[in-house]
This record gives structure tokens, sequence and C-alpha cells, in this order.
């Protein structure tokens, strides 16, 4: 389905968004990565911090690409509100 | 209230401070649940949307704790911990991993979903694929599969609240009907607030069990990394996983998982991430979102839960480091009870009541949720769709609110007439089965390139090796559906069934699309448009005043600039 004209989102945008989304899916999906115990945090072995770390870093790549969208969604309506002046 | 072990006449030990602690609470959120009708009433309230949607209205916050407490359930209080307990990490610890994961994926389709049901009023993902797809017959199977996913998971809210009440001490050995008495109340309450309140009872009540919830974990993380320690609990636990079965020479279960099982780990998360918004419950609390940015805001900021989750397994290590007890009142070793009787063990009487008080509150939010998503369903896709087809919005609410009763029942009399391992393997199938709703729901979100009787073909293929790969795991003691993991087909890699079912599905799909589109069978009218999946997107400014608690509406939030 072709997105309409007015909704699509800046090259720019879309490629940040996208990689920001990707990364946290990545970091946990390749479990290889992570399947170890050191180094150790605290008593935790690494398999069990690294991903209670993502938990909060996945929220703040999360935001990051909910504010990306949402300042090219203002951009374009400022763009269209100077041009309907 | 006296804080002493009262004896009953069937020789178990009542702890009668914890009780009235429950009690307490229970009674909150009933008197909430019931004043919750009134909570945000709309002008017209007899209508799907406004019962079963809450009118659509629920801002950032509420949706916050709506789906947090709708997603984050009692089964999951006492079941991802139990794992824990008894098997360790690819069994348990992969709920963090999932819970992480179904954000990113949810923030890609979810306001598409939202925008396509907001723009057409659809209620159900079913009625999306009927507008979509234009086939009774494929939002039928939708549907149905939705109602059958829903049901036992129903039933195992009402074995996590069992698991509360066996550590209080009532039930065990005794009269059947006192023992169950507890559950029976318990219920009656909840069905009567959720048909006469709807989804605001469950919203309303969310907030009491998640702050509940969040004191809890606070507390007991904090009392086992100051007395257990974390150093001990991780070994405690891998001794115990690696050590080996004497008969079996099996290992216990998993501390880290290693080369021959990242592969089942993966699967697991990524699988359940998938699935987790295919469920009628989730849908449904995403519908009752104000604003596509309603949505994409809980996409970052609903992990919070899956850090509480995380620490909340860890809770089965701790029991285990700490040698917990878990034989119940019947006298039968229970994983399930680890963390109820963790609370039994470490922690003063009140306190172990607000720990049972979180999980039993946790119970009720959801099964609120899904009883009411699963009556929507019926309503929508089954009821008129086959049977009245020109039903009023107030008959549609009333057909809803019955079903809800009948949906809510039907888990009672599952669970207490059953052995709850039926209930367990169910739920099992029903994360297996709800995933095979993915291609036409999140497909049809993005293309309608795939045939609709392509995706009713893939759907059924999906639906039936699921089914069968779970019912020949076997395990030491159970014979069936011992496990969610199967070897992928043609190879000798362990993955969770319903990915792999997932794939089949997709491959029948897109074969059978190609030779549907070739012989050009008819596809149908598509109800929706292209604009649909954009409504009230962030390019259209909302008129909607920031009503609720500190978050101005998206609108305001945008325009200030």
């Amino acid at each position: 389905m072709a997105t309409p004209a007015r909704y699509r989102l800046s090259a720019g945008a879309l490629i940040a968004v996208t990689i920001l989304l990707a990364i946290p899916i990545a970091a946990l999906v390749i479990v290889p990565i992570y399947a170890k115990k050191s180094p150790e945090l605290w008593g935790f072995p690494f398999f069990y911090w690294y991903q209670l770390l993502w938990v909060l870093l996945c929220g703040f790549f999360t935001w990051g690409a909910h504010l990306i969208i949402q300042r090219d969604r203002r951009t374009i309506r400022r763009d269209r509100a100077e041009v309907n002046r | 209230m006296s804080g002493h072990p009262v004896e009953l006449a069937a020789g178990t030990k009542v702890d009668g401070t914890a009780l009235g602690v429950l009690i307490f609470f229970f009674l909150l959120v009933s008197v909430g649940g019931f004043w919750a009708a009134r909570w945000r009433r709309a002008d017209s309230p007899h209508s799907l949307d406004e019962w079963g949607l809450g009118g659509r209205s629920f801002g950032t916050v509420i949706t916050w704790f709506l789906l947090g407490g709708d997603l984050y359930t009692a089964y999951t209080f006492i079941a991802v911990p139990a794992a824990m307990f008894a098997t360790g990490a690819v069994s348990g610890y992969f709920a963090v991993a999932y819970t992480i994961l179904v954000y990113p994926i949810i923030f890609i389709f979810m306001p598409r979903m939202w925008s396509v049901a907001h723009s057409k009023g659809y209620i159900t993902a079913a009625d999306f694929i009927r507008g979509r797809f234009d086939s009774k017959i494929l939002a039928l199977a939708v549907a149905i599969t939705g109602i059958l996913a829903t049901m036992p998971y129903i039933a195992l809210q009402l074995v996590g609240i069992q698991a509360i009440i066996d550590t209080i001490g009532i039930g065990g050995r005794g009269n059947a009907f006192v023992r169950d008495l507890p559950l029976l109340i318990a219920f009656a309450v909840l069905a009567a607030y959720t048909y006469s309140s709807g989804l605001r009872a469950p919203a309303l009540i969310a907030f009491v069990k998640d702050s509940l919830i969040y004191l809890v974990i606070a507390v007991a993380i904090i009392y086992v990394g100051v007395h257990t320690g974390f150093h001990h609990l991780f070994n405690a636990a891998q001794t115990k996983m690696t050590t080996k079965n004497p008969k079996t020479h099996a290992a216990t279960g998993v501390f880290v998982p290693a080369k021959n099982n990242y592969w089942a780990y993966a699967t697991l998360a990524f699988g359940s991430a998938l699935a987790l918004f295919m469920y009628p419950h989730s849908m449904t609390a995403v519908l009752s979102g104000r604003s596509r940015n309603v949505i994409r805001r809980n996409a970052a900021i609903l992990p919070t839960y899956s850090l509480m989750l995380g620490l909340l397994a860890l809770l089965g290590y701790a029991a285990n480091a700490e040698k917990t007890s878990v034989v119940g009142t019947d006298g039968k070793t229970n994983p399930q009870l680890a963390v109820p009787h963790f609370f039994r063990d470490q922690f003063p009487h009140w306190f172990a009541g607000v720990a049972y008080a979180a999980i039993a509150i946790g119970a009720l939010v959801p099964a609120a949720i899904m009883s009411i998503a699963a009556a929507n369903l019926f309503t929508r896709n089954i009821y008129r769709e086959f049977f009245v087809p020109n039903a009023t919005p107030k008959h549609e609410a009333t057909v809803s609110k019955i079903a809800s009763l009948v949906v809510k029942f039907g888990a009672l009399i599952f669970v207490l007439s059953l052995d709850k391992q039926n209930a367990i393997n169910l739920q099992l199938l029903g994360g297996v089965w709800i995933l095979q709703t993915f291609v036409s729901v999140v497909g049809g979100l993005y293309t309608r390139w795939l045939h609709r009787w392509a995706l009713l073909v893939g759907w059924a293929v999906g639906m039936v090796y699921g089914t069968v790969a779970a019912y020949h795991q076997k395990t030491q003691t159970v014979h069936h559906f011992g496990s969610s993991l199967a070897t992928f087909p043609f190879t000798h890699t362990k993955m969770y069934i319903a990915f792999s079912a997932l794939i089949l599905n997709i491959v029948v799909t897109v074969v059978l699309t190609l030779v549907l589109r070739a012989v050009r069978a008819p596809s149908g009218r598509d109800h929706t448009t292209d604009e649909d999946y954009y409504s009230e997107s962030d390019l259209v400014a909302e008129s909607l005043p920031g009503t609720e608690g500190g978050m101005p509406a998206p609108g305001a939030a945008t325009s200030r600039t």
C-alpha cells in the first residue's frame, strides 16, 4: 500500500527511526551476544543484568523514535502552513 | 485482627493478618470497580464503544496503567518466578527479553491499527479483518482463535488467586465448597462490576494493582539484596540448575543458555513478543487509547513494567536461595507456590498480605479485560455477523455484557472442575494459536496483496501444526503438552512451537496467494482506504482538551511549538 504523500516521513527520519527500533530488537534476538556469565555486576551474571539494562535502554530508544516522528510531523505541518499562507 | 495463626476445623493454619489485609484491598477495589461506572461517564453509555472500550478516551497515563495491569497478569507473577525456581533461564527469564522486544514491535504497527479502528469504528481485530479482506469466514477464524486463546488465560488468573488462597491457609483438605468459596465470591464480585462498569472498572482498579505491585517488588528486591545477597542468589541458582538428575542424567535447568538453546531462547522471546498484541485483551486496551501518540508514548514507557517483571522473576531464584518450601496445603510439591511462600516465610504477616493482595488484584484486572475482549469478539464477529446483523449499539452492549458473564463463569467452572494442568496446557496452546492470526492482522495493516483464502488456509495449517507439535511434547511428569519447544521441521534445532507454526503459516499463505492471484480468484472489496491508516494522525490538529492528570492532549503538545 502506498503511503499517502502527506503522511510520508522524510527519508532521514525514516532511517533514524528504523535504526532506533532495530537496535534493541537485534540486541535481544541475537542471544550469543549475552549468553555468558561474565562480566558480573553487583553479583549479577552478565546474562541477567544485560537484559535488565536493555529494559531501560529500549525505553529510551523507543522514546527517541517517537520524538523523531513528532518533529518530522511538526516540520511538515509548518511547511504546509507556510504554503497555505 | 489477630496476628496469630487461627486453627480451622480442617486442621490447617490460617494467616489471619494476611487474610485481613487481602480482604481490605479486595473491598477497596470492589468499591472502585462499581464506582468506575460513573468515572469519565459519557452522555450515551449504552454502546460497545463505551462499555467495551471506555469511550476510546484514555490518555497516556490511564493507558499506561491499563496496559500494564492487563499484560502483566497474576499468572505471570506466579508462573515466571515458578519457572525460574524450577528450571531457570530458558523457561523463565526469556520473559524479560520478550517483554522488551514487544515494544519496538508494537511501536511500528499498533498506531496503524489504532487509526483504522478509530476511523472505521472497529472494536476487535476481527472487525478489521472483515473490513479489509471482505471475508466473514476469515474474520470468524480470527474471532474464534481470540476467544479460544483467551478462555484458558482467564482460567489461569484464577489459578493465580488459588495459589494465594492456598498460601494463606484456606483450602487444601476439607469440604470442596468451602475451599472454593473465596474464589467464587471474588469472581462473582468481579463479574458484577465488570458487567456494570465495563472497561472503566479494570482501568480504575489497575491504579491500585500496579501501585501495590511496584511497592512490593521494590521492598522485596531491596530485602533480597541486603539479606540474601545477589552473589548467593545466583550461586545457589547455578548450583541447582547445573545439578544432574540422578535418573535421567540431564541437568535440572538452564542457568545461562548455551549453544544448543540459543534458538529456543530467541524464538520464545521473539515469538511471544509478536503474539502478545494479537491477544484480544491487548487489542482492547490499545483501542481504548485516545490517539496514536498515546500508543507510541506507551511503547516507550511500558518497559518499566518489564523491569518489575525481571526483578520479580529473580524472586524465583531468591526462593531457591532461601530454600523456600513449595509444598502446598494438599501436601503436593508445586513450584507455583515459590513466590507466595517466599513472602510468607521472609516477611511479616501484614506485608505478606500486601504482596498477596497485589497478586490477587493482579488477577482481577486482566480477567476483567479478557472477558470484555472475548465478549466483544463474540458480539461483533459472531452474534451480529451471523445472527442479528441489524443490532443497535445498545443491543450490542447488552449482548456483550451477558457474554462477559458467560466467559468468566466458563473459566471458573473450567478451573474448579478440571485439573489445573489442563488450563496450563491450553494456555500454552493459546499462545501458539493466537500467533497464527498475526499474518492476517499485521499483514493486513500493510498490504492487501495476501489473498483472503490463502490467509485462511495458512492460519489452519499453523493451528494444526502447532497443536499437534505441542501435543507430542513429553516430560518426566506429563505425557502431552510438556513443553512449548519442539524441533523445527526437518532440523534438530529446538524452537518455540508458535514461531515454527508461524513460519509454516507464512510460507503457505504466500505460496497460495501466488496461485490464487494467478487464477484471479476474487479477492473481495477493501472497505478501508489508505487514509484510514493515518486517521487522526499527527498532522491532524486534535481538539480534545488535555483533561487527564498532567498529560496534555497530543494535539496540545504539538501545537505549542
